[in-house]
């Protein structure tokens, strides 16, 4: 007989390991990959396919060029970065916007800071804010829906949703007027409008979040606080004045808060650590998110609420500390 | 435009000396008062900030040093005496003068000499290894190879030889600073007294166990029999549980106990070669697996 | 008494594989020399009280207690001792054991009772009951080997009300407890009346897994009849056998930290230490056997086994159909916080719950990636602690850091690199910590 194996307790593993996790993720957005191919047509297929390409390529790369280390691509994160990469910019995006974009993702948003598990900041929020700084015309030109039929070089462009309401309401119109010029609710919902790859489909991204939810790859506590922000302060001032404010179902369909707080803003690595933080860090973003919409320059504040309250993650995991047992305890 | 210029460099100035006038003050107001003979002290040592004085760090060692009256307790490894009588000078103490001392690995048993009989499969870390079972071969004393040790040493002086599994004590490099000494769980590493040449000669097994015990685990273990306490010709040599003890400061290297010792686990380091090939002498390199070890293993 | 009641942060699921469970008690026979260590507690080591060539009774006192914390070892056979040497314990080093060489047939020390008619009849007092468990050497059998007459000692100024008896065995794998269970119903249930009578409690609930459904039912029928006793069932997760987490899922209280269960008011036993004070004191048996879960998806009759203190593992395994051919870790306990003994050479004692085969490819570990931050650890870790940052602050000797971090609360139980995706083997280093922490804080107080 061969020698026995000696090791510490426990001895037993469960199933899960980061590839499987990361996967998981990849399922849960499979829905919204649909919805977005069925509305952009193969503009959708091939600035997905181009960014999960470009950023497990620049993994690769990295790590076995600069870094010279054992390259480690097949644990699926940087397919994960791709694909949300891709579900925030324009299905129409020239392809080498899109690696521009990836090579900042990864390169900048997650290799110099040391790999998987050590950037502070979300790598595909890093490389969607970069392009929308650095390209704002093609980050904002958003191609209608049409279907299989949309071409991917020469799309009809125009706004999303919030891009028109913001506009009008700059330019001096009300509320009530400006709602004609926008998709109704249930093609909001369903995903028929204007909008990035991964924002159209609310239905599509809830599917996914009840996927992981029953995986358990994410726990309920940041989407469920994000949206309860953004209900409760995009609420107190729809309720003051509705025909400055939108209401809170439609800023929770429309822009990226279903993305975002689903997806972009439950990454692992740049997340709390504990109930008390998550709590805090969803409510930090839902609210930063309004404030952007109803007073920031910008139509859509979720990837920016989002990149700010990553800062505030280490603040937040050193002094939201889980209750200790016995704590309250009843004498003996 | 050079007007904006202007302005920005005055208001840009104005701003640059009202602040370093509002730091002056402040500087003035909470300045702490130290003993000007601590920045002198803290120049005249090593800066390694190794806590091999038994201090946090070197600054803290010339706190302490300026501090007390009498300094005979207080030695710096890494500067070792100059250091000291430097220190003294500066402060008109008396320094303490010790021999200088180097970190010695007493174990030797190699893959070769020491079978494993299971695979240790946890955390990379002597210290949990230790702490939960003898290890990946008989002898609960010998080294587990996992270099906590080398990890501890600020110096590079100690590496892990990989043929061996055994750590390896450079002694130019070695301060004898003793971060090692108290990294290894096992208390295998000793710092002993450091000769001309940086020769040795030393008991390299710390196994307590009844011979025929330590003997059946590793071809070389000190098998406590005493032949080296009696050939020596200084009484250098104890033997207390089973095991000899060469004590460096007694030990004249004069190597008569090295071909007693009928385990070889006596060594002599950095001597010249004997007139007669003691062939058992050499540490064999050769790497052993679990696959290509069988069991009867003295040959 | 019927809603299934749980602790309910933390925890995990790990699979059954109860592949032992419902086969009934075999005795194993007696083997032709047996090793008997002398000390198989915790606490201070007993004095030995014979010598080689002496002839000993089944039952008769080998090693008197030393001490208050500390326990008395009884032979486990008739025989003659051959040696006193040194034995191999499950962490590979030697300790000194008594060699007995058996004989067939058992000569019982004076005062042993050997039928076995159920006797309800408590007649001892509350005293006398626990100095009649320390005389018989009796220790926790749920693997942690505590001495039993301490426990049941309540120390002035704190009152017990309840008395817990822990019939969850959450480890996978393990069935000892079932089988005891459903085996020796009654006795347990006279035992538990013995504890309760020593503690001074008026009220006994027994906490049975929903895995083990017919445990569940058949104590439920039984326990109307003895007074003070009831049954909770609890639904299934692990480490639901801890003490603190079995008082916070039955009773709802937190022990608090560095505190013991008498704290919150309760005493917690296993049940097989439960049947063991039954024949202590009912029949005035020492603690001399034990139940043994021999499992594993390769060992071909996986079974529970009655074993006399002092078998070698090898007999037992081959009881089972013999060691298999693909064996890579052998386990002395469950899965979760048994001892992967390093020989099949270490003998039977009061504390081998169970031997646990995990084949080659179960036995060896993953490889480790850097931690991905995604809380897992914190979300299971009964105790409520860290372990991601604790094993950091572990692996860079922040101890003051690690004492803030409470790393004194962890039970060890695993949950937390058992979850972890990325491999990492945070208990190893959790455990490093926490003696270092403990190291320190001894030192200050001298």
């Amino acid at each position: 007989m061969k020698f026995l194996t000696v090791s510490p307790s426990p001895h037993v593993h469960g199933a899960a390991s980061v590839k499987s996790l990361m996967y998981d993720v990849v399922i849960a957005l499979l829905p919204a990959l649909g919805i977005s191919i069925y509305f952009f047509g193969v503009g959708a297929l091939v600035v997905t396919s181009i960014a999960i390409a470009s950023c497990v390529l620049f993994e690769y790369l990295i790590q076995k060029i600069l870094l010279r280390e054992e390259p480690s691509v097949s644990d699926g994160s940087a397919v994960v970065t791709g694909i949300l990469l891709a579900f925030n910019v324009p299905a129409n995006l020239p392809i080498w916007i899109i690696i521009l974009g990836a090579l900042v993702s990864i390169g900048v948003g997650k290799m110099t800071f040391g790999g998987l598990g050590n950037n502070p900041f979300n790598p595909a929020l890093v490389g969607r804010v970069f392009l929308l700084i650095s390209f704002p015309v093609q980050m904002t030109s958003w191609p209608v829906p049409k279907g299989f039929g949309t071409s991917y070089t020469d799309a009809t462009t125009g706004a999303t949703p919030l891009g028109i309401i913001k506009e009008g309401l700059l330019a001096g119109k009300e509320l009530p007027e400006l709602m004609s010029e926008v998709p109704g609710y249930l093609d909001l919902f369903v995903g028929y409008m204007k909008g990035s790859a991964g924002e159209l489909s609310a239905m599509a991204l809830l599917l996914g979040f009840g996927y992981m939810l029953y995986r358990k790859v994410i726990t309920w506590h940041i989407p469920i606080s994000i949206f309860l922000s953004v209900i409760v302060f995009s609420g107190i001032m729809w309720v003051v004045n509705p025909d400055q404010y939108l209401s809170p179902l439609f800023h929770l369909l429309t822009g990226g808060i279903m993305l975002g707080a689903i997806y972009m803003a439950t990454d692992y690595v740049t997340s709390p650590m504990t109930t008390k933080g998550k709590w805090i860090y969803g409510i930090g973003i839902g609210i930063l998110t309004i404030i952007i919409r109803i007073w920031g320059a910008y139509p859509e504040g979720i990837s920016f609420a989002i990149l700010i309250m990553n800062a505030f993650v280490p603040l937040i995991n050193s002094y939201l500390k889980p209750r200790r047992f016995g704590k309250e305890a009843s004498n003996g | 435009m050079s007007n904006i210029i202007l302005y920005t460099i005055l208001s840009l100035s104005a701003l640059g000396v009202l602040a370093a006038i509002i730091l002056y003050f402040v500087a003035r107001k909470f300045k702490v008062y130290e003993d000007p003979r601590i920045d002198q002290v803290e120049e005249a040592l090593p800066a390694a900030n190794c806590g091999g004085c038994g201090f946090a760090g070197c600054r803290n060692f010339a706190e302490a040093l300026v501090r007390h009256e009498d300094i005979s307790a207080f030695y710096c490894p890494v500067g070792g005496n100059n250091t000291m009588s430097a220190v003294a000078k500066l402060l008109g103490k008396t320094p303490v003068e010790n021999d200088p001392l180097v970190a010695v690995v007493r174990c030797n048993g190699a893959y070769s000499h020491r079978p494993r009989t299971n695979i240790y499969d946890g955390a990379a870390s002597c210290a949990i290894e230790s702490s939960l079972y003898t290890g990946e071969s008989g002898c609960p004393f010998g080294c587990l190879g996992h270099g906590d040790c080398e990890v501890s040493c600020n110096f590079d002086a100690l590496y892990m030889n990989p043929e061996t599994g055994l750590p390896m004590v450079v002694d130019d490099k070695c301060t004898a600073c003793g971060a090692c000494v108290k990294a290894c769980p096992r208390d295998i590493i000793e710092l002993r007294k450091k000769n001309p040449k940086d020769r040795k000669v030393f008991v390299s097994c710390i196994n307590q166990e009844k011979g025929a015990v330590a003997k059946k685990n590793c071809e070389v273990a000190c098998i406590g029999c005493g032949k080296c306490v009696k050939i020596c010709p200084f009484d250098a040599i104890t033997l207390e549980n089973n095991l000899a003890y060469i004590d460096p400061f007694k030990c004249r290297l004069c190597r008569k106990c090295v071909p007693e010792c009928p385990t070889n686990a006596i060594l002599e380091v950095n001597f010249p070669p004997r007139k007669e090939k003691n062939v058992a002498q050499e540490t064999t390199m050769k790497v052993r697996t679990p696959e290509n070890t069988d069991t009867d293993t003295n040959k | 008494m019927s809603v299934l009641k749980t602790f309910v942060k933390g925890g995990i699921h790990p699979p059954d594989h109860k592949l032992s469970a419902g086969k009934p008690i075999q005795n194993l026979p007696l083997p032709k020399q047996i090793t008997v260590l002398v000390s198989q507690h915790i606490g201070a080591p007993p004095k030995l009280l014979v010598k080689r060539g002496d002839q000993v009774k089944t039952g008769q006192l080998l090693a008197e207690s030393g001490g208050f914390v500390s326990a008395n070892t009884h032979s486990p056979a008739t025989g003659k001792v051959a040696k006193i040497d040194s034995a191999m314990d499950s962490s590979g080093y030697r300790k000194p054991a008594i060699l007995i060489d058996t004989e067939e047939t058992d000569e019982w020390e004076e005062g042993i009772l050997t039928d076995t008619v159920l006797d309800k009849n408590i007649q001892l007092n509350g005293g006398d009951i626990i100095q009649k468990i320390m005389e018989k050497g009796l220790v926790g059998l749920g693997g942690a080997t505590f001495p039993s007459h301490v426990k049941l000692s309540v120390p002035k100024g704190k009152t017990a009300e309840y008395l817990v008896i822990n019939g969850v065995e959450c480890e996978p794998y393990l069935t000892a407890d079932h089988a005891l269970m459903m085996e020796k119903s009654d006795e347990i249930m006279v035992g538990i009346q013995i504890l309760m009578k020593g503690v001074g409690v008026e009220s006994a609930i027994i906490g049975i897994e929903n895995n083990k459904q017919d445990a569940i039912e058949k104590l439920t029928r039984l326990a109307p009849a003895y007074k003070g006793i009831s049954i909770q069932p609890l639904k299934t997760k692990y480490p639901q056998g801890g003490e603190k987490q079995l008082i916070k899922a039955i009773l709802n209280r937190e022990v608090p930290p560095g505190g013991l269960p008498i704290d919150v008011g309760a005493v917690v036993f296993n049940v097989g230490t439960v049947y063991a004070s039954y024949e202590a004191v009912q029949k005035n048996k020492p603690l001399i056997e034990r139940i043994v879960t021999v499992t594993g998806k390769s060992v071909k009759e996986p079974a529970n086994f009655r074993v006399r203190i002092g078998t070698p593992s090898t007999a037992v395994l081959d009881a089972a159909g013999g060691l298999p051919e693909d064996t890579g870790k052998i386990i002395s306990g469950g899965p979760m916080m048994g001892r992967a003994i390093p020989g099949t050479e270490i003998p039977i004692t009061k504390g081998s719950s169970g031997l646990l085969i995990l084949r080659n490819e179960e036995a060896k570990r993953e490889k480790i990636i850097a931690c991905i931050r995604c809380t897992k650890c914190v979300q299971v870790c009964p105790m409520y602690l860290e372990p991601y940052l604790l094993q950091t602050l572990s692996e860079k000797d922040l101890t003051d850091r690690m004492e803030q971090e409470r790393i004194l609360d962890c039970v060890e139980c695993g949950s937390c690199s058992y979850i972890c995706p990325s491999n990492r083997p945070l208990l190893d280093y959790i455990r490093l910590g926490k003696s270092k922490v403990t190291k320190i804080i001894r030192s200050r107080k001298k």
